[in-house]
């Protein structure tokens, strides 16, 4: 753990907004607890998870070394889930509602980056940034440092609401029904730690598009999609959402089906809340391979799915948040900070030429452009960061989104800032050309951190995209407008479903040896909002795979029809033939001897082998609502303990008190979902469906525990003394163990405990 | 104060004379015979695709060791991520000391082909909450680096100069030795 800890903990305790603040300091009791062994291993996995800290490559303590597999010499410690060593390098994932930053938050990634990380933040499919490499424990300082300007990492991970994406150019896109943006963020931050989102199987992944037929917004391949749409109704414009559901990538995509062609704004936050009820209640839990929400709607149809989520949507208990948060919708929106102009005459400054040919594109809005960054494989510096914060505070008001295509947009810039903001970004380096076209692969993280990563997609993605920069200028435009996609393994984190040219990782044994290889996938479409999914044609061994794009792009280019484009071409001359053209790059390969370096993957010299994967957390682990009411229960003792012991008694009593509350609650939500946090309400539930019932009466001592419970409620406000406070703590760690006596008889399985105490 | 985190890197002299992707090669070799004593190293990280940037990093859990490109100068480099128990004086000789060790050790591998400046370094903290990039930090650590210094090379006939006055960049000092060193020399301290 780093030395400044407390020091941050101490400089930013005024500056995070109190949930934010609250989320970390549990994240950092749960770090204690756990490495007290008083948190179960699936509990504190699935809770990091929510937390957005992910396992890395290697955790499990063995490396394949290029000849054998050896134990990495990790201390013996509690693990921070099932098979993953405690002091295991992770991954960070920070959620990005929406893609939207500004320049301070930017350079708070830009220093996170140098001294947590390996100096990179990387730009993930889904707009959110990673940190790789991170120690757990600086876990805490890292979430307080991003808290402090806005940004949470709460359910980046696990099963969870994941980060709601939305297309970047929202509000300055020509075809638009209107800007997206201010529900997807309200949506964010209404389902982050929603109690009906408690429940998941699987994760649960929001997009918004402005509009029907462009891929920007991806809604087709969600969980849950929303498209903009107006109506007219009784001559005024109405705003709302065709809200879909069930799409999903991963090993078998599949494209979203119509919950509602129309749904006014207002029900926007209520119906997505259903939505959520429905998943949590009825998903599948125990198989992970079925959970995904698309699985639900396989098996039910969507006419009974949406039956359900309309007569659930009419018991939801009304919340004034659902149209609180969308009160300053229509007006909020971001605006220019200099004047319209003109663009730049480009006097033979061939850069110039090409950075505005494929980076920049008007907005709506006359006289206002967009510029893209484009980052290769999504990476981008801390120095690079700070220069892009400074360019966003020049040129706009700062304001700048991340993309799916793991760049970032810069919008609102006069096209009299044009030339400027080229030059300032060339003089760092981020000025490269080529924007969602060809050179600008996507690419997940593969065998490089990720634990499932079969081939390195980054390696070939790097590798690719060098060989096309370097071809750039001979390239045809046809070819230019490709896209190219790769994952590491089938789940297809890095989207090859919807790209031109698609691939992901796999292996195959030649000559005995394992030779790492590529599905090349053909059909898919990033055009019509991801309008098609493609299928694989033919395995590839890796170091062939850049062949089989110059075979492919080749065969287009002479065979293609005047304008047709690449999907319309494959449909037309079918996949057999290009099949045929790639057939020999798998055959008769040369031995080991001969041509050892096929036998390796890209970026990685070491004798190719599959040893390294391991188990990956996508699924996250299966944790009730009920476990993790109770964690925070068993967590808040422990810090009323601590207060206790800091001499802090009044502290110390209130938090055994919401202790208490915080059990009791768990209890209640198993019979009642909607209960609220409001404590008379808790109170009351409990002794109407608990303590009248005597379903809560130990066999021993009858009552005592409830009583307890009922003497601290009424005690509230109480001013204590170190016993009075000390007797309130003690009390409520054995009305804790009794609400799990309760729920064990309840379930008469027994329940999984959550923690071990 | 107490300082801890240091980055020390030792900067090329001249152009590098070799394909800095043949480093990963090299750094796979440190990771698979665990060659660094008192840290375990994890996995290799390529980066050469990112401009400037930090090069082919060998992560460790306790250090990472690279051979780095960030400002567009190649050089060696040593991050120390945990926390180093002992005076500052210690520290900052642990930096330089393990930065000439896996300079000299990357030279070794690449005969002929990499060589390092016996005049220039650098030290950073790597921890803006320890010490941001302000006068004040300066005024209170460069007294204590430089008597550590001095012990280190043996001599006091060097300059230090503050990397930037930029308030977002982390502290740092770029360091001119008038006599040369030995990495040798330093690295079997
Ligand atoms: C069975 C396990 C997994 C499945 C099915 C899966 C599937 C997916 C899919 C389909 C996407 C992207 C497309 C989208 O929905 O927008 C995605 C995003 C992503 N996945 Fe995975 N994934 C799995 C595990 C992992 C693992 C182990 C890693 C490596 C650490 C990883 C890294 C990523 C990244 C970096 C993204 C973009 C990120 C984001 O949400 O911001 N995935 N995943
Ligand atoms: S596609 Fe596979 S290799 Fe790539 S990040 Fe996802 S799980 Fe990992």
């Amino acid at each position: 753990m780093k030395a400044s800890h407390v020091i941050w903990k101490e400089r930013l305790r005024d500056q995070i907004p109190g949930p934010l603040g609250a989320e970390v300091d549990q994240f950092e009791s749960e770090i204690v607890l756990r490495q007290q062994g008083k948190i179960d291993e699936k509990v504190f996995a699935e809770t990091r998870l929510r937390r957005g800290a992910y396992g890395q490559r290697y955790d499990n303590g063995h490396r394949y070394d290029g000849t054998e597999s050896r134990q990495l010499p990790f201390a013996d410690k509690p693990t921070k889930g099932p098979g993953t060593m405690w002091d295991a390098p992770g991954m960070l994932r920070i959620k990005v509602p929406f893609g939207g930053l500004n320049p301070r938050q930017l350079e708070v990634m830009a220093e996170l980056a140098e001294e947590y990380s390996d100096g990179i933040a990387h730009v993930t499919t889904r707009q959110d940034f990673q940190l790789h490499f991170i120690h757990i424990e600086n876990g805490p300082s890292i979430m307080r440092r991003l808290a402090a300007v806005g940004i949470t990492t709460r359910e980046a991970c696990g099963n969870a609401v994941r980060n709601v994406t939305a297309c970047p150019l929202a509000g300055v896109c020509h075809d638009e029904a209107f800007d997206v943006t201010p529900y997807s963020h309200a949506l964010a931050w209404f389902l982050m730690g929603h109690p009906d989102t408690m429940e998941f199987g699987r994760k649960f992944k929001p997009a918004f598009s402005g509009c029907a037929q462009h891929a920007c917004g991806l809604a087709q391949m969600h969980d849950i999609g929303f498209v903009a749409a107006v109506r007219e109704v009784d001559g005024r414009l109405q705003r709302g959402f065709k809200i879909v559901v069930g799409g999903g990538l991963g090993p078998v995509p599949r494209q979203a089906r119509t919950l509602t062609e129309f749904a006014p704004v207002e029900e926007m936050l209520p119906l997505t809340q259903a939505v959520c009820r429905v998943f949590g209640k009825h998903g599948e839990k125990k198989n992970r391979n079925a959970a995904r929400i698309k699985f639900l709607v396989d098996k039910w149809g969507i006419e009974k799915f949406r039956e359900e989520v309309f007569t659930v949507r009419k018991e939801l208990r009304p919340d004034p948040r659902w149209t609180d948060m969308l009160k300053d919708a229509e007006q909020a929106a971001e605006g220019p900070l200099h004047p319209p102009g003109e663009l730049p005459a480009v006097n033979g400054d061939e850069k110039l030429r090409a950075w505005i040919k494929g980076n920049v594109r008007d907005q709506r809005q006359a006289g206002y452009v967009t510029a893209a960054v484009t980052l290769p494989l999504g990476d981008i510096t801390a120095d690079q960061l700070r220069a892009l914060a400074d360019a966003v505070a020049k040129y706009t008001r700062g304001t700048i989104r991340t993309t799916v295509e793991q760049n970032f947009l810069i919008r609102w810039v006069s096209k009299s800032d044009v030339a400027a903001l080229f030059a300032d970004l060339a003089a760092v380096q981020l000025a490269q050309p080529g924007a969602s076209s060809v050179v600008d692969v996507t690419a997940c993280p593969g065998t490089d951190t990720c634990k499932l990563g079969i081939s390195s997609s980054r390696g070939l993605g790097g590798e690719l995209r060098n060989r096309l920069v370097q071809k750039s200028y001979q390239l045809d435009e046809a070819i230019k407008a490709l896209h190219i996609k790769v994952s590491g393994c089938f789940n297809s984190c890095g989207d090859h479903h919807v790209a031109d040219i698609g691939f992901y990782g796999v292996s195959r044994t030649v000559n005995g040896y394992k030779v790492p290889h590529f599905q090349v996938l053909l059909g898919g479409q990033w055009e019509n909002n991801a309008g098609s999914y493609g299928l694989p044609i033919i395995a590839i061994p890796s170091k062939r795979a850049p062949d089989a794009v110059d075979r492919i792009t080749e065969y287009y280019v002479k065979h293609r029809t005047k304008e047709e484009r690449f999907f319309a071409f494959v449909k037309r001359v079918g996949k057999g033939p290009i099949r045929d053209l790639l057939e020999p790059l798998n055959q008769n390969l040369p031995s080991h001897d001969v041509e050892p370096g096929l036998y390796s993957d890209w970026g990685d010299p070491r004798q190719y082998s599959i040893g390294d994967i391991g188990i990956g957390e996508c699924a996250g682990e299966v944790v009730s609502r009920y476990q993790f009411e109770m964690t925070s229960a068993e967590r808040l003792v422990f810090e009323a303990g601590l207060f206790l012991d800091a001499g802090n008694v009044q502290l110390a009593g209130e938090t055994a008190y919401r202790a208490f509350l915080q059990s009791a609650k768990g209890l209640v939500q198993v019979q009642y979902d909607d209960v609220s946090n409001d404590p008379d309400e808790i109170i009351a539930e409990f002794k109407e469906r608990f303590f009248d019932t005597q379903l809560f009466f130990d066999p021993f001592v009858g009552p005592k525990f409830a009583n307890f419970l009922f003497a601290a409620h009424a005690g509230k406000g109480e001013q204590f003394t170190a016993d009075t406070a000390h007797h309130r703590i003690a009390e409520a760690q054995l009305f804790i163990e009794a609400v799990h006596n309760c729920y064990n008889k309840l379930r008469s399985t027994p329940a999984p405990t959550a923690a071990k105490a | 104060m107490e300082l801890q985190h240091f980055v020390a890197k030792i900067h090329a002299d001249g152009p590098l004379g070799l394909d800095p992707a043949k480093v990963v090669d090299v750094f796979h070799q440190w990771v698979a015979a665990q060659s660094v004593p008192r840290v375990v190293l994890i996995d290799v990280a390529e980066l050469l695709h990112v401009p400037d940037g930090p090069g082919v990093i060998a992560v460790g859990i306790e250090a990472d060791f690279a051979l780095d490109h960030t400002d567009g100068v190649w050089g060696v480099l040593y991050r120390r991520k945990n926390v180093l128990p002992g005076t500052n004086a210690d520290r900052v000789a642990d930096a330089l000391e393990t930065a000439a060790q896996t300079a000299l050790r990357l030279q070794e591998a690449f005969p002929g082909a990499l060589k390092f400046s016996r005049t220039d370094f650098e030290l950073i903290v790597n921890d803006r909450g320890i010490a941001p990039n302000t006068p004040e930090s300066y005024a209170a650590a460069v007294p204590e680096i430089e008597s550590a210094l001095r012990a280190v090379l043996g001599h006091g006939d060097f300059k230090l100069t503050r990397h930037d006055q930029e308030p977002r960049q982390r502290f740092g000092v770029t360091v001119k030795s008038a006599k040369p060193f030995e990495l040798a020399r330093l690295a079997a301290r």
